[in-house]
């Protein structure tokens, strides 16, 4: 028997992957489906919106390129609630910082690399949780057609280009201090949505458009709704995600920096 | 010490090597100098308490153990490696005083996640058990008293079975039967080898739990030994009494006393017996408005940091 106490610094070692792993990712997805705020906001709340507005007679016999207009607000709405829930997942650390969690890890082998990566990961789940629930409610309603391989692809868009606000959401968590920073960026996300035409669409070259293509969430909802309009994926859109992730990405590292460093 | 290659940490011997070493250590924040020059080298299995009144720089030298904050000069080495590395080991882990806990997660949970973030772990249930939390494990610990959380926090502070383990302050804002079971708990695991440094401004905590007192007053430490040693130090009592023109000489000479300083027309007598000393003062002098207190550690630390103080020229 060896002695209780491993206190040679050569039998201990580091946890690998810098102490990412599958307990932390479900305690953490846990505590996010415990916070009905996070579920009423990001699950139902696009959902409601979509049944209030998507399932409207005329919009079901509208044309909308590769299927119809109830379709497309359906992508809209899936779209809305991926972006709410990897800001939410993303604004998460604000909460952590103030509550000293985020000191309390730092006393723990868990890299910081790797709790970013767990907060993406989470904000990620969620995202995917709001795209999926907004299209399988669409799909019982009836209402919503298009194509099959549209209906993935449109959901695969929306899902993956959520990441920007994932970030975005990050960011927002290093920057604002409290427990309540979705209070704030709930009214400032749906300015986004509503300038970035996901709840009502931009008539083209419309001052409003001009304005929009500026705005965070833009890029996002075109691509996303690409497949079924059919337009040509333009290099304004994709130019529009780009630069916003680079612009919250690089701001959520440089406060994560600030957030972390040794003084 | 030789540091040279990947190989270093394996020539350090384990019985020599020391749990923490302090060597020159200063950390200033600006124009305040928190910690002054701290050299401390405590062995394993040591339970060491760190004691000083608030704002000595207990807080500041505990975050530098745990790689928190760096010092501004000196070296600070844990089992003969940077903190930071000790950390990403497991070797060290610390109570904090608030703080540091999720709400929206159990009792159970907060362990368990903790523990994740390890390469080496104890049991947990077997920590819960022992941080006496069993009966409230699948509670959240948005609901547990400030009492439970401290024990929560020692919990996860224990699931990672470090080999040094430090408290800052631990049962600050607990009440006594919350005080009661957290030391007891601590005394329980102290028992099996752990190294503990704790913080603390009570010296009754100090006396009760440490093998060795560390005293520490505005960055500096001022004594350092057995609580019988440090206790010594603040025995006795101080006799105030408005004298003008005392006789300092003579005063000095009663039997039982320490010191005598004179402040203006004010003298303070430090003594053993101060009945003897209060009874001279009545009968063979003018002395008047006579005060008797108790000498307690605040005036163990003042007389200890008198000594390096020049401010404080009126002692003779």
């Amino acid at each position: 028997m060896s002695t209780p106490m491993t206190t040679r610094a050569e039998l201990r070692r580091a946890p690998v992957l810098g102490g990412l792993n599958r307990t932390v990712l479900g305690l953490e997805l846990r505590r996010m489906l415990r916070n009905r705020r996070t579920v009423i906001f990001t699950l139902i709340m696009p959902i409601a919106l979509f049944l209030l507005i998507g399932t409207n007679e005329s919009y079901v016999h509208e044309d909308a390129g590769n299927g119809n207009v109830s379709a497309y607000i359906m992508i809209s709405m899936a779209v809305y609630g991926a972006v709410l829930a990897t800001t939410s997942g993303g604004a998460m650390v604000s909460i952590e910082r103030a509550l000293g969690w985020s000191r309390q890890l730092r006393l723990t082998p868990l890299a910081p690399a790797a709790y970013i990566a767990t907060k993406m990961m989470i904000a990620l789940v969620l995202g995917l949780g709001s795209v999926l629930a907004v299209y399988m409610v669409g799909m019982a309603t009836g209402k919503p057609s298009m194509p099959v391989h549209v209906w993935i692809l449109t959901a695969l868009i929306g899902w993956v280009g959520s990441l920007v606000f994932a970030a975005f959401g990050l960011f927002m968590g290093y920057v604002l201090p409290g427990e309540n920073v979705m209070q704030v960026l709930g009214p400032l996300m749906a300015v986004f949505a509503f300038v970035g035409g996901l709840f009502v669409p931009l008539e083209d070259g419309s001052t409003l458009q001009t304005v929009a293509q500026f705005t965070p969430m833009y890029g996002l909802a075109e691509l996303a709704r690409s497949p079924l309009t059919g337009e040509t994926v333009q290099v304004s859109w994709v130019l529009n995600i780009v630069v916003w992730l680079v612009i919250f990405a690089g701001g959520a590292a440089w406060r994560f920096r600030r957030d972390t460093a040794r003084v | 010490m030789t540091a040279t290659s990947t190989s270093a940490a394996a020539s350090v011997d384990p019985a020599t090597t020391a749990a923490i070493s302090l060597r020159g250590v200063t950390k200033a924040f600006g124009t305040v100098h928190a910690v002054r020059g701290v050299d401390l080298e405590i062995r394993p299995g040591e339970i060491v308490a760190f004691l000083g009144p608030n704002g000595a720089g207990k807080t500041t030298t505990i975050d530098m153990v745990l790689g928190l904050s760096r010092p501004t000069t000196g070296d600070v080495e844990v089992f003969g490696t940077d903190p930071h590395t000790a950390i990403r080991k497991g070797l060290v882990a610390a109570v904090m005083q608030t703080g540091g806990l999720l709400k929206d997660l159990t009792v159970t949970e907060t362990i368990a996640y903790t523990a994740s973030l390890f390469a080496h772990t104890a049991e947990i249930r077997d920590v819960i058990d022992r941080a006496g939390l069993t009966e409230i494990a699948e509670r959240m610990v948005g609901k547990c008293s400030g009492g439970e959380q401290q024990r929560v926090r020692f919990a996860m502070a224990l699931v990672s079975d470090p080999a040094l383990l430090l408290l800052d302050e631990p049962t600050t804002g607990l009440d006594v039967e919350g005080r009661r079971a957290f030391w007891s708990a601590i005394r329980a695991d102290a028992r099996r080898g752990r190294t503990v440094l704790f913080a603390t401004h009570y010296l009754e905590e100090a006396d009760a739990y440490a093998d060795r007192i560390v005293l520490v007053s505005h960055g500096r430490i001022v004594a350092d030994g057995t609580a019988a040693e440090v206790k010594a130090l603040t025995a006795g009592r101080t006799v105030r009494a408005t004298l003008p023109g005392a006789d300092t000489e003579a005063l000095r000479r009663l039997p039982s006393v320490d010191t005598v300083e004179l402040r203006g027309d004010t003298v303070l007598i430090h003594a053993r017996d101060t009945d003897d000393v209060a009874r001279h003062l009545l009968n063979h002098t003018h002395a008047k408005n006579l005060e008797i207190t108790a000498r307690g550690l605040e005036d163990a630390f003042l007389s200890l940091t008198g000594n390096d103080d020049t401010s404080r020229g009126a002692t003779r």
